[in-house]
């Protein structure tokens, strides 16, 4: 396993919901809202804290959507940083444990 | 010796709540206010009131969170509802609570609202900052900011329309849609709505145009101004999860629009051809990868 490898796994302090394609997702303890387009929503519904995010871009993304695997190495790593910034994704360089999830995710 | 309590009871949006004091100026006060709501209904919740010395409204951000008094382990679960003018205490367990505040109305009436909130997020219903009348036997919903029109589209109003409120709608899930209830809690109109309910044809977010105009909203636009518009004050991330997922629901199931008008009678021309018919709010492709805008419930 990479040294440098990434995981990650959604807050639990989150509500989640897709609506007409699009993922919503609110972190509840400040009520800031997200909309994610299809491939963000595909990183954060593979965030399952066991499998590194290397292996979510090249099995989620890079087949599913075609696009570059290093850009889009470069675009997730972006991205994660962003709602990891915002409470929306817990990350580590080492496997994450499951929170109590309390989403409203469907 | 204690004065005997006087009771009014006040039903808005099918909800009885006694509301207890000893005062007859108070009293009076609570039945001018809310005539047209009260009831005779057997009360769900109790409200007493302790008076302070008269004093103005307040201007202060209202707190509403959970007793954190350690001392008290009975009262765990209860809520602070707290302002400048304004300190009650309320057990959703036990459907009672304890208000000290002056007597002012605008006071009265923050309490009354913020405690219909707290009893409706959790029976799925929300309190919406709209603007809501009966047209041909059917609700229809008017948001937006301060000065987006809400009062606006309820002057403009034919006769045939009752008006359910210019300031506060009440939402209730009823029958695989929603209700919309009267209140009496007032805007600019300064005219309490009439004490009735009707299904929710329409939600219409206002905004003032050279004409009159109905846009689609994608359903995620649609969630995000919706929260933005539902009166919610509670510090507690388990009720926004539920508020959120109730604002999902209410866009699945009611059509929302955005309505541009002209501010003359025409525009209600516009909302008697808006049919109602269901149609999924629509979709909005968005290519960002993350677009991030803080609002509050």
């Amino acid at each position: 396993m990479p040294e440098n490898s990434i995981y990650i796994a959604r807050s639990s302090a989150i509500a989640a919901r897709a609506l007409a394609g699009e993922m919503m997702v609110m972190n509840s303890a400040d009520s800031t809202f997200f909309t994610l387009n299809e491939v963000a929503t595909a990183i954060f519904q593979a965030a399952d804290g066991c499998t590194p995010l290397r292996d979510i871009v090249r099995d989620r993304i890079c087949e599913q959507f075609e696009v570059d695997p290093e850009q889009a190495q470069a675009d997730a790593e972006q991205f994660v940083t962003e709602l990891s910034a915002h409470g929306i994704l817990r990350v580590s360089d080492r496997p994450l444990p499951a929170e109590t999830s309390q989403q409203a995710s469907r | 010796m204690t004065a005997p309590q006087k009771t009014a009871c006040v039903e808005i949006g099918g909800i009885p709540i006694a509301l207890s004091t000893t005062s007859d100026s108070f009293l009076e006060l609570l039945r001018q206010r809310y005539d047209g709501f009260l009831s005779s209904s057997r009360p769900e919740f109790e409200l007493e009131f302790d008076l302070t010395a008269p004093g103005p409204g307040s201007d202060d951000d209202v707190r509403v969170h959970h007793n954190k008094n350690d001392n008290d382990k009975n009262d765990v679960g209860a809520w602070i509802l707290e302002r400048g003018d304004f300190h009650a205490r309320w057990d959703p367990h036990t459907g009672r609570g304890q208000v000290r505040q002056n007597s002012n109305p605008y006071s009265l009436d923050s309490v009354m609202r913020i405690l219909h909130s707290l009893i409706l997020a959790e029976r799925g219903g929300f309190l919406l900052h709209a603007a809501s009348a009966i047209c041909d036997g059917r609700a229809y919903l008017f948001s937006g900011v301060s000065g987006a029109g809400k009062t606006t589209m309820t002057r403009l109003a034919p006769p045939d329309i009752t008006l359910l409120t210019d300031e506060i709608s009440y939402l209730r899930p009823k029958a695989g849609g929603y209700s919309a209830f009267g209140t009496p809690f007032a805007g600019e109109l300064a005219r309490p709505g009439e004490n009735c309910s009707a299904p929710v044809a329409a939600l219409f977010f206002l905004e003032k145009g050279p004409a009159n105009r109905v846009d689609e909203l994608s359903s995620t636009e649609a969630v995000r101004r919706l929260m933005r518009n539902i009166l919610f004050f509670a510090e507690d991330p388990g009720l926004v999860e539920k508020l959120f997922a109730v604002a999902c629901d209410f866009v699945d199931t009611v059509p929302i629009r955005r309505l541009t008008f002209y501010p003359d009678a025409r525009v209600w021309d516009e909302v008697r051809k808006f049919d109602g018919h269901f149609e999924p709010n629509s979709n909005h492709n968005s290519f960002s990868n993350v677009e991030g805008v803080p609002e509050h419930a």
